[in-house]
């Protein structure tokens, strides 16, 4: 098995950022891992089509909360059309372990050994895929 | 007698190395590993005996019949029963769903009561739940105690004469916990209830002798005892498989079909419909001797053996939670180690070779009981040593230093 436990994933899980309710948030949606039940919440606020503010709370893996944490990190203050290419791009990354040209990923990198390891791919997908539903529902 | 060093050389997959490190193989209880001699006893049937079954009257099928009737036998002789009971499926679940159809469909009624714990695995509560919806039974469930042992002062009182089955775990797949399922089919049948056992934990580990335990029906499977996939057992007292109609239907279970309807065939042939799994069946007789020569009494010691090393030396680790009961149990410890989620322990265990189960192990609404979303969970067989114990200690508390724990 490849090493996904590097230190800027194990930064994010030991450090996670973002991490906590919204006060005021636009919405609210629920993940669920079915592999564990981990379960994961997003609040997100937008501001017009910004988002403005977006935080995570649950429980879960080193790599589900680390994976959450780097997308907070990533998503805060892009548009919706942003996330939406960006939610694209993941998908493309997490399937093939490249990022695609011209695309810088960050600290998203450190999921780069994710797409060898079937089982779990659904927990570093896992906020990823509720961020899905919450900009499904945002478009209404 | 054989020596561990030498049952564990009859075990090819045991001198893998994964990940650059010997393989510690601790996922017993979700399936076993295979002897040579259970491989060979497939490849030779397979070589020069292989045949449908109770069909042909060639030289084959024959030898094919001959072999696949020669297997139920040796499964009834392993767990004490009248082979005229000993129905092949595709594994316990099969098994459990094949008695709540066939014979809950049949005789249990509006307003009638499934007693159940809420240990089971999903495979033994899920099945009576569809039933109960279809037929418009009650579900209970036989309190716990707080070892995760059953409550026999609470749960007695659950047991009424509207009862109409139990159905429960042998041995916990989680909490390791052996249910005194020999007093419980006495008080079921006191009030006339019938009960199903769910073996898969305890036949392959433990002598089983259902004369004794007087089930009416029990239900294990081949790969957690060292057979093939795809094979089970449902054991069902002869004369109550005698009165349940056919779960699937098609060939082989017939005795004789009309263009408008049909009759079954004898037991246990009226409940395996199609040609049944001849190889594994082969395949799961093998198991059955080479764990009976081994001796189940020396398998159970062993294991117990195990276990309670790995209960104690997990329970000293600080942070480390066990769930289950402390003293008699199963081939297995379940635990969780604080700030480690289990799924990530699997995994950097999985970096130094050692292969444990982690998740809720299909017992959603124990891991509710207990509080918790997952667990981690290492079991045992026969092959595995103290030193193994050893290596899933130090792999704990590396996993620790990695997350930063300690």
């Amino acid at each position: 098995m490849s090493d996904i436990y590097g230190e800027i994933l194990l930064d994010h899980y030991r450090l996670p950022r973002n991490k906590g309710r919204l006060e005021h948030p636009t919405l609210s949606v629920e993940g669920v891992n079915p592999l564990c039940g981990d379960e994961l919440t997003l609040d997100l606020e937008f501001d017009g089509q910004r988002l403005k503010d977006i935080r995570f709370s649950g429980k879960g893996c080193a790599i589900s909360v680390a994976s959450a944490s780097m997308l907070t990190e990533a998503l805060k203050g892009k548009t919706v059309e942003e996330i939406e290419r960006w939610i694209g791009v993941f998908r493309e990354f997490i399937r093939t372990g490249r990022a695609p040209d011209g695309v810088e990923l960050g600290d998203l990198l450190a999921l780069e050994g994710i797409s060898k390891l079937p089982v779990r791919v659904k927990c570093a997908t896992l906020p990823w895929s509720a961020l899905e539903e919450a900009i499904g529902r945002f478009r209404g | 007698m054989k020596t561990v060093e030498e049952i564990r050389r009859d075990f090819p997959i045991l001198s893998l190395k994964v990940n650059g490190r010997p393989l510690v193989y601790l996922d017993n209880a979700a399936s076993s590993q295979k002897p040579i001699q259970v491989l060979n006893a497939y490849c030779r049937f397979c070589e020069s005996r292989y045949a449908n079954v109770h069909r042909g009257v060639h030289t084959l099928a024959e030898t094919a019949t001959g072999d696949y009737e020669e297997a139920r036998k040796t499964l009834a002789d392993l767990v004490q029963a009248d082979a005229r009971g000993v129905v092949f499926t595709r594994g316990t679940t099969e098994s459990i769903n094949l008695v709540a159809q066939s014979y809950g469909r049949k005789f249990i009624k509006h307003g009638q009561a499934i007693l159940m714990t809420p240990m089971e695995h999903h495979a033994n509560l899920v099945p009576w739940q569809v039933l109960a919806r279809a037929v418009g039974a009650e579900l209970r469930f036989w309190p716990l105690n707080q070892d995760g042992t059953l409550d026999m002062v609470e749960g007695r009182k659950l047991l009424d004469a509207r009862v109409a089955m139990v159905a429960m775990a042998h041995v916990s797949n989680v909490l390791g916990t052996i249910n005194p399922v020999r007093e419980i089919v006495e008080m079921a049948h006191r009030v006339g209830a019938k009960v199903l056992i769910d073996g898969a934990q305890a036949a392959p580990h433990m002598p089983v002798n259902l004369t004794e335990i007087g089930a009416d029906f029990y239900a294990f499977s081949g790969h957690k005892m060292c057979g093939s996939t795809g094979i089970g057992v449902l054991y069902g007292r002869p004369e109550i498989l005698e009165d349940m109609d056919p779960f699937m239907t098609g060939g082989e279970m017939i005795r004789e079909v009309w263009l408008d309807h049909a009759t079954w065939n004898e037991i246990p042939h009226k409940f395996e419909a199609g040609t049944p799994p001849i190889t594994e069946a082969i395949s799961i007789a093998a198991a059955a001797r080479y764990l009976s020569d081994i001796g189940l009494d020396w398998i159970h010691a062993h294991d117990t053996m195990l276990t309670a090393q790995a209960w104690e030396k997990l329970a000293a680790e600080p942070g480390v939670t066990l769930y289950g009961p402390a003293g008699e149990r199963g081939a297995l410890v379940t635990f969780n180690v604080a700030g480690v989620h289990p799924h990530d322990l699997a995994a950097l265990l999985d970096r130094d070779g050692i292969a444990i189960r982690a998740g809720h192990h299909c017992a959603q609404p124990l891991h509710r009981w207990l509080g918790v979303q997952a667990t981690a969970r290492a079991s045992f067989y026969l092959y595995n040593t103290p030193e193994e114990v050893d290596a899933l200690l130090e792999g704990v508390r590396a996993a620790k230093k990695v997350l930063q724990l300690v």
